[in-house]
Parts: structure tokens; C-alpha cells; sequence
């Protein structure tokens, strides 16, 4: 998905030479996705439209993004820095291609959560929160995923993988960096999710 | 196993498919609401059936669409609560991952009983697989009349919007899911006023779990009073259990309240027993935010009566020798599991998870984490868990919402009933380790 | 009109009002401690829970107990509605334990706080306060930062009470400071360097409960109880310009708004007024600032202390004391 064609020349969005825009495609998406509120309300698209964001602008949300969005939604930016940095899903520094997110809670930690990690640590020679210098993962520990009875799991990308086992593990990291390669591996996109 | 409800036809192939779904029966309640019955009859039979709130609260479900505000001239809102993050629970993923539709039926009846037109499915950021699966099933619902403009040719007209949330605990909640809703963060509101008089946008609003919402569709195609026959008491149907932990099935049951708690761990219908025929320690049995019991307590009452899979029975003895219910998220420990660092871990989560409006939950949930930290790491006092005690008990019923008390109920159900454990984790904190060391090799 | 009883003392209301201002109406020492709520900040309160109070009569039709100690600030009084107060030694346990809650990641560096003396945190401490601190863990630690030209934010005393983010909402017209992060971590700040520049944003000054956000102009300049606070005004275009000065001798060391008895503002002031007329020829004085008997302030004798009636709540009679 190549968007670098059709940026939309708005001034507002001109900062330091970079230009913060959605294509018109996904304008049009975030557009109708506003519809679904009250006209008074377009604040209430928010977290949608920054999950948008994070994803078509890099994997994190930028400064510079986060005013696009505010702009976008007729708020001030300080109504979406507090947002962003409420919510464990909005990322405030630029991440890997593969965001890691192994689950920590209770009823994963008892079936074997604590070895996926260390398993991880040991790979990917990184700490939780870092990128690895490839620039290919980020590993993060979250609480609970809502995965508990096929536990151990972890998320990448927003996608599940449940019954982990260091083997799995290493397979499914072997998978990644072979799809990084190619192309876009991943579970279709929130613009793709909103029908 | 007694006939599904919820889980009705979860085995045909398809069924998360509109032409499926439908050829098994699907959408007929709602025929039967929008064509044979008025607003107020729906309410009669949700009010009959004794249905209470899934969510975790198990409040009855037709008190509380009672309360919504019908005087008031502003729109009404419905919101489903998809945001289920508490560990140990995944039931509702379950059902909306298979039958998407069922909730989708469910949300047009309630609808329809409590004069709403739009109507938002909040569900939690990390499930965003699900979020296509519902918005094919509500736009398949558009497609064939059930959604939109004039439903069945009726003067009711509803729309259902998907709406994620991006990870918080907290945002289940009711109110600070409305907040969030409104895109701000997730802080529980201060009540009164409750969400039936100002809920999303300021207007009246019900705000429902996704189990309750899904029931309302059988519950008329049956009866209320069919419905209510089922299960115990007041302890009214079926109820979705999602089983995880040391068992060998784990997965998500649907059981007829009643079922004795014995049966329900050991039945090879349900658990299946302890993984590897360990014995049984411990349960939370209704997410983790209730009360941890020890196995004798959890298969009987402290009065010696069999426990029963029901908010009555599992609440018996009040927090002294009982628990409760809460969403059905059933976490099972077998005897190798230490209850200390089940306890540090379970806490970790309550102080990530903390909005930190209000200074009980927010100081309290850190304190307890890092006090349960140094124990668990061979630093702990005797007396750090007395303090432990009393920090849980200056949270609990001090804060603005729930999550203070779902904070502090594990901590201090934890000492009640395993004191002596904490003990040993202050007092030989070496042979601690080393058996943790030792039970990590087992998986 | 409403009956509520707080303390074994009754009074008469109007419908809507909460037991914390019911208790305000009748005074003295049946009105809970209130850090968070302030009665000019639409939407404030609720939050800091050390106005906790008990219900033991829920109303005239329903005179069951309410199941948990109740917020005094956002919850409305009903008819026949009995409150306890300090008569609940419930209440009492449960606000040490709040206190407990609010000082176990405060510095308690009051030797250097400005704000030591005028500190709501110091003086409900003082009341509710333990003798010795159970908690061994570190103390959460911030940079200090410059929030705008002339307010340092010290993160470290702050107790999330939201007042300052309501004020910038209500009276400024873009926020550009707001709450950041979650939980213990949960943060004031602007998030990006931005200056807070807004006409009335120094009154954030003022409304902070403790010494959080401090007056840049006046740091370190003198401890408040060596000041005398003069009423004075002046013909300002864009607030009222009654103010309190405080004064050493001739010279004005810092300007505030004139601050009522439960310490919130009587009126907003503007930054010009706070900031930059710090010249007695800016001012008409009008004379000493009436102050509480328990300020620190009045153990210097500034003002002649007039007999003062206070209520006993226990005995629910007037007495008088000198």
C-alpha cells in the first residue's frame, strides 16, 4: 500500500517540511466514521481515528500527528495528547515493523506466560519496551489479553497467538522476518475493519 | 449437558454467517418483538426472566433498563459492553467471535424495549479481529431489513456502531466506558447522576454486557418465564463460564446455574479435573477481581453445603469464607501454585490498570504492588502483611469506582486464607525461590 | 426546601445542594476537608475522597444507612437525610487513611515549599495526619518544569485534585495543560515544551491545593506567614482587580485573589494583576485581610483576633471561644 502519491495539500498539516495528511481514500473512511456520532460530538471518533493514524503513519503517533488529528476532529491537541497517553494501545515512540506484546496477567503467568517472555529476552537480546537495532521488533509486556484459556499468548500486531511454546515462538518469529521482506504479512487494517 | 442457549447451534458450520445463522432460527425473536409485541411487553418478559447483569455485578437486568429516563426529550442510547478485560474472562470474545449475530439480535430487541435508535458495541482495542466479524454481521443485518430505516416495515429504526477501545481495564467500567466512548479518557464519572438519567452525550443510556445483551433474543423467544424456570433462585438461566488455569479443558461452558461447583471442575464435560492430576489449591471463580478461595471452601460452604455454580451459593458466608460470581471467569490453581505471586502478579495488573482519578486506587493499587513485590522477592517484613491488610481495607469502598475494591478484594482474600504462606515467603524466602525455580522447569 | 442533619446539627436546603455545601452553610467543624472540590470549577470534586463522610439515614422515605461512606462534595442532600461527620470515627479511621494515601508519594519537603503556611495538604495532615509514615518504598519522582513564564509545576507535591486542568478549561480559552498517562504515573503537564500563556492562567496558582503550581515571581522570596495581606484594588480592563497584596512593610511581595474561608478564590484575577503590578502605587490598599484563626499567619498577632463562635458537633451547641 504505497499512499505517498496522493497526500492532500493542506497548509495546517506542513510542519517542518513533513506532511501529515491521510490520503483521501482513508479521509474518506475517517469521514464516514465520523458520521456515526452526533454532529456536536466529533471528539467521540477519537480513538478509532488515532488506531487509523498509528497505522498509516509509521506505527506510532507523532506529535505532529496527534495535532493532524485533533485539527481533523476540531479539538485542541491537549484533548489528544491526554488520550494517547491514557491508553496502553497508542504508541509515543517509533516501534519495530512487529510489535510484540506478551501477555503477563494471572491465569497466563500460571500456564507458562513468565517463560515466553524470558524465552523473548533471550532471542531478541533486548528488555521489555525496546526495539531490536534491526528496527524489526519491539517487545512489550501487557496485562491481560483476554486469551486466558489458550495461554501463554501474545499479540503482534494486533494479532492473537495463542498455546505458545518457546519452539512456536521461534517459528513464528522466523515467519515474520521472512514476511517483513515481502510484503505486508499482517491481519487486514482498521480502515479495512470499518465496513 | 443441558440444551445451549446462548451457545445455540455453535457447532453448525457457518452459523457466523447471516444465511446460517438465519436458516437455524436466527432473527425470529425479533419478528416476533417488532411484529407481536409492544415496548413494554419486552420489558415484561426481560423483567420475568429474572435476567440479571453478566457483566460481573449481576444486577437484574429489567431494574435497571427501569430506570432509564423515559421523560426526558433527548435521545436514549444503548451501549453494549464489549470491553471485557478481566482476567480470567473471556466469554463474550467467545460469543462474538461465533455468533456475532445473537448479540446483534439481542441489541434490536433491547433496542426496540427501551425506544433507542442508536446504539454503540464498545469493545476492547485488542480485539480488533472482532471488530470486522461485527460490522459484516451488522451489515448483513442491513442488508435483509433487520438494521436501518423502518425495521420490518415497523416504525422502529436502529443503528449499531462499532466502537474500539485502545487498552484499558478501566474503560469496562460503565461510566468510564461512556467517557471513553466520548473520546476521552477513560475516568469513571462521579454518580449520581448514573447513566439512566445522563449516560452518553448527557442523555439517558443502558449500558449492558455483551452476555446480557445476547440472552434477551432466547429469553423471547421462549418466554421470561421459561427462562426464569431454568437455573436456581434467583439465580435465573444459563451463564457463560469461561474455565482457564491448571484443568485440562479449559475453555468457554455454557452451564445452567445450579451446577455444583465440584462437578463443574471435575466433570469431564466441563474442566476435566487438574491438568496432570495435581491436586486442586485454589479458585477465583469469578475473574480476578473477586475473592481467591481455598479448595475446601470453593467445593462446599463454610455451613458444609455443597457450592453451587450460582450468585447465591458462591457468595454464601459473605467474604469470610465466601466469593461471588462476578463475570464467570473461573481461574483454577493446582497445589503448586504459589499464592504470593499470584497475588504480587494479580495486583501489578490492578496498579497498571488504575485511572488514577482518585487517590485511594490510584497511591493504594502501587503500594499494595510494590509491598507484595518485596515479599515475593525475598525483602518482606512479618509486618508488611499486616500493612497489607490495612492498605486493602483503606481502598476498598473508598474510591470512586469498583476498581479499588476489585484491587483490594484479592490481596486481602489472599491473606484470609493463606496467611501462613506469606509467612513462609517472609521467613525462609531462599526455599521460596527455589521451589519456584524448581516449577518453572514444568512446563 | 430539604432537612439534612450533619453532626447532630440541622439546617434547611435548597434541593441539588451537596451535604459538603449543606455543611459549609452551617460551618465550623462539621464541614469535611476538601481538596479537590472547588465550588467555582464546574465538573471538580469527587476525586480526592478525603471529604468522605457517612449516611447514616439515607432519607425521610428511606432511612436506611447508605452502604459506603459517601462524598460529601457530589452528593446531593435528601429529605431526612442524617450525615455523620466527625461524630463517625469511621470517617475519622478512613480519612487518616486517606491522608495516609495523598502523603505516601509527596515529598513532604514543606521547609522549602512556598506553599508551606497556605497548604491545604499541611493543614489537613496537621488534623488527620499519622505521627510516623508506614510506607518504605521510594517516593515517585518528576522533573520540575516551567509550565509558563511565571509557573513552576513541582509534579512532585501534586495530588491529581484536576483543579488547575477545569481552570484552564473554564476560563481560558485553549487548555494547553491537561492530566497525561495513568494511574500512579498519571502526570499535569502539557506534553509538548509549551508555554501556558493564557490571560487568567496564573489563577491555577491559587486554586492548586498544595504547593504544586507556585508563582515564579514570588519563589523563594519569603515564607507567607512574615507578609502581611492587605486588601487592595485597581482599575484593571480585564478582571476586577481586587486582590489580596502581600505586603512586608511597603513593598508588595506577591499579588493573589482574595480567598474565602474554605480557601477557594472569590474572584478569578488576571495575569497582569498577579504578575506585573508589584508597585504599591499600582494598588489602592484598603487595609488588613481578615484571616483564620488557625493560619499560621495569626500567630504573629497580625490581626486582632475577635471572639469567634465555633460549633460543637458532638454537643451540638454553640460555644464560644477566644
Amino acid at each position: 500500500m504505497n499512499h505517498t502519491n496522493n497526500l492532500i495539500n493542506h497548509p495546517l498539516f506542513l510542519k517542518e517540511g513533513k506532511k501529515v495528511a491521510f490520503t483521501s481514500e482513508v479521509l474518506n473512511k475517517v469521514h464516514s466514521l465520523m458520521e456515526r456520532y452526533p454532529a456536536d460530538q466529533q471528539k467521540s471518533a477519537l480513538l478509532p481515528v488515532l488506531h487509523i493514524a498509528q497505522e498509516e503513519f509509521g506505527g506510532y503517533l507523532s506529535v505532529d500527528v496527534m495535532d493532524y488529528v485533533a485539527a481533523l476532529l476540531g479539538i485542541q491537541p491537549i484533548e489528544v495528547y491526554e488520550v494517547a497517553t491514557f491508553y496502553s494501545m497508542f504508541y509515543l515512540e517509533k516501534t519495530g515493523t512487529y510489535v510484540i506484546e506478551v501477555c503477563r496477567t494471572g491465569p497466563c503467568a500460571i500456564s507458562g506466560g513468565e517463560m515466553i517472555m524470558e524465552h523473548l529476552l533471550e532471542v531478541l537480546k533486548i528488555k521489555p519496551g525496546e526495539t531490536t537495532p534491526d528496527g524489526m521488533f519491539t517487545l512489550k509486556e501487557v496485562e491481560c489479553l483476554g486469551s486466558c484459556g489458550t495461554g501463554p499468548v501474545m499479540q503482534v500486531n494486533t494479532r492473537y497467538f495463542e498455546h505458545l511454546t518457546p519452539g512456536k515462538v521461534d517459528k513464528i518469529l522466523a515467519e515474520m522476518r521472512e514476511y517483513a521482506n515481502n510484503d505486508k504479512p499482517d491481519d487486514s487494517t482498521w480502515v479495512e475493519k470499518f465496513c | 449437558m443441558g440444551g445451549k442457549i446462548l451457545l445455540a447451534n455453535i457447532d453448525v458450520p457457518g452459523i457466523r454467517g447471516y444465511d446460517v445463522y438465519r436458516s437455524n432460527g436466527g432473527y425470529t425473536s425479533v419478528e416476533k418483538a417488532l411484529r407481536e409485541m409492544t415496548q413494554a411487553q419486552v420489558t415484561a418478559e426481560v423483567n420475568k426472566s429474572g435476567l440479571r447483569g453478566r457483566g460481573g455485578a449481576g444486577f437484574p437486568t429489567g431494574l435497571k433498563w427501569s430506570f432509564l429516563d423515559r421523560k426526558s426529550d433527548k435521545p436514549r442510547y444503548l451501549v453494549c459492553n464489549a470491553d471485557e478485560s478481566e482476567p480470567g474472562t473471556f466469554k463474550d470474545r467467545y460469543l462474538m467471535h461465533h455468533l456475532p449475530h445473537r448479540l446483534i439480535e439481542g441489541l434490536i430487541i433491547s433496542s426496540f424495549a427501551l425506544g433507542v435508535k442508536t446504539c454503540y458495541i464498545y469493545i476492547r482495542g485488542e480485539f480488533k479481529y472482532l471488530v470486522g466479524i461485527l460490522e459484516k454481521a451488522i451489515k448483513e443485518a442491513h442488508l435483509h431489513g433487520f438494521l436501518g430505516e423502518r425495521i420490518l416495515g415497523t416504525d422502529f429504526s436502529l443503528n449499531i456502531y462499532v466502537h474500539p477501545g485502545a487498552g484499558a481495564y478501566i474503560c469496562g467500567e460503565e461510566t468510564a466506558l461512556l467517557e471513553s466512548l466520548e473520546g476521552k479518557r477513560g475516568n469513571p464519572r462521579i454518580k449520581p447522576p448514573f447513566p439512566a438519567f445522563k449516560g452518553l452525550y448527557g442523555c439517558p443510556t443502558v449500558v449492558n454486557n455483551v452476555e446480557t445483551l445476547a440472552a434477551v433474543g432466547p429469553i423471547i423467544s421462549m418466554g421470561g418465564e421459561a427462562y426464569a424456570m431454568i437455573g436456581k433462585g434467583k439465580s435465573t438461566g444459563t451463564k457463560l463460564i469461561s474455565a482457564c488455569g491448571n484443568i485440562k479443558n479449559p475453555g468457554v461452558y455454557e452451564i445452567e446455574m445450579g451446577l455444583p461447583v465440584e462437578d463443574f471442575i471435575y466433570s469431564p464435560e466441563y474442566c476435566g479435573g487438574i491438568a496432570n492430576d495435581k491436586y486442586l489449591k485454589a479458585v477465583i471463580p469469578g475473574g480476578s477481581s473477586v475473592p481467591i478461595l481455598p479448595a475446601d471452601l470453593i467445593l462446599s460452604t463454610a455451613k458444609g453445603e455443597k457450592r453451587l455454580m450460582t450468585y447465591e451459593s458462591l457468595a454464601d458466608g459473605d467474604f469470610e469464607s465466601g466469593t461471588m460470581l462476578g463475570s464467570g471467569g473461573f481461574i483454577v490453581y493446582d497445589e503448586d501454585a504459589c499464592i504470593v505471586r499470584n497475588t504480587w502478579n494479580l495486583t501489578r495488573f490492578y496498579r497498571h490498570e488504575s485511572c488514577g482519578q482518585c487517590s485511594p486506587c490510584r497511591e493504594g493499587t502501587g503500594w499494595m504492588e510494590k509491598v507484595l513485590y518485596r515479599i515475593e522477592h525475598r525483602q518482606g517484613k512479618m509486618s508488611d502483611i499486616d500493612l497489607l491488610v490495612r492498605v486493602a481495607k483503606n481502598i476498598e469502598g473508598n474510591t470512586i469506582c469498583p476498581l479499588g475494591d476489585a484491587a483490594a478484594w484479592p490481596v486481602a482474600s489472599a491473606i484470609r486464607h493463606f496467611r501462613v504462606e506469606f509467612e513462609e515467603h517472609v521467613l525462609h524466602p531462599a526455599a521460596m525461590l527455589e521451589k519456584e525455580r524448581h516449577l518453572k522447569l514444568k512446563y | 426546601m430539604l432537612k439534612v442533619t450533619i453532626d447532630n446539627i440541622s439546617i434547611e436546603v435548597e434541593e441539588g445542594t451537596t451535604i459538603l455545601n449543606a455543611a459549609r452553610m452551617i460551618g465550623g467543624k462539621v464541614v469535611p476537608p476538601a481538596m479537590c472540590y472547588y465550588s467555582k470549577l464546574k465538573g471538580s470534586g469527587g476525586k480526592c475522597r478525603t471529604c468522605l463522610v457517612k449516611v447514616s439515614h439515607s432519607s425521610a422515605k428511606d432511612p436506611r444507612p447508605m452502604g459506603k461512606l459517601v462524598a460529601s462534595c457530589s452528593t446531593p442532600v435528601q429529605d431526612g437525610m442524617v450525615v455523620q461527620n466527625l461524630t463517625s470515627p469511621e470517617v475519622i479511621e478512613t480519612r487518616k487513611g486517606i491522608v495516609e494515601f495523598l502523603l505516601l508519594n509527596h515529598p513532604l519537603d514543606c521547609p522549602v515549599c512556598d506553599q508551606a503556611g497556605e497548604c491545604d495538604l499541611q493543614d489537613l495532615s496537621f488534623g488527620f495526619g499519622m505521627e510516623e509514615t508506614a510506607t518504605e518504598e521510594e517516593r515517585r519522582e518528576f522533573p520540575m518544569i516551567d509550565i509558563g513564564e511565571k509557573i513552576k509545576l513541582h509534579m512532585n507535591r501534586c495530588i491529581l485534585c484536576y483543579r488547575c486542568v477545569y481552570t484552564a478549561d473554564q476560563l481560558t480559552e485553549k487548555r494547553l495543560h491537561g492530566v497525561l498517562y495513568r494511574g500512579d504515573v498519571s502526570e499535569i503537564g502539557t506534553f509538548i515544551q509549551h508555554a501556558v500563556t493564557n490571560d487568567f492562567s496564573g489563577n491555577m496558582i491559587d486554586v492548586c491545593p498544595v504547593g504544586a503550581l507556585t508563582d515564579k515571581t514570588f519563589r523563594f522570596k519569603s515564607r507567607v506567614w512574615f507578609l502581611n495581606p492587605m486588601n487592595a484594588h485597581r482599575d484593571c480592563p480585564a478582571c476586577s482587580g481586587k486582590v489580596t497584596a502581600w505586603m512586608f512593610g511597603n513593598e508588595i511581595y506577591r499579588i493573589t485573589g482574595r480567598k474565602d474561608r474554605y480557601g477557594e478564590l472569590e474572584e478569578f484575577i488576571c495575569n497582569e494583576c498577579r504578575f506585573e503590578k508589584k508597585d504599591i502605587n499600582d494598588w489602592v490598599i484598603e487595609g488588613p485581610r481578615h484571616i483564620r484563626r488557625q493560619s499560621v499567619i495569626s500567630a504573629n498577632h497580625y490581626e486582632e483576633m475577635k471572639k469567634q463562635s465555633l460549633i460543637d458537633p458532638i454537643a451540638g451547641t454553640m460555644e464560644s471561644l477566644t
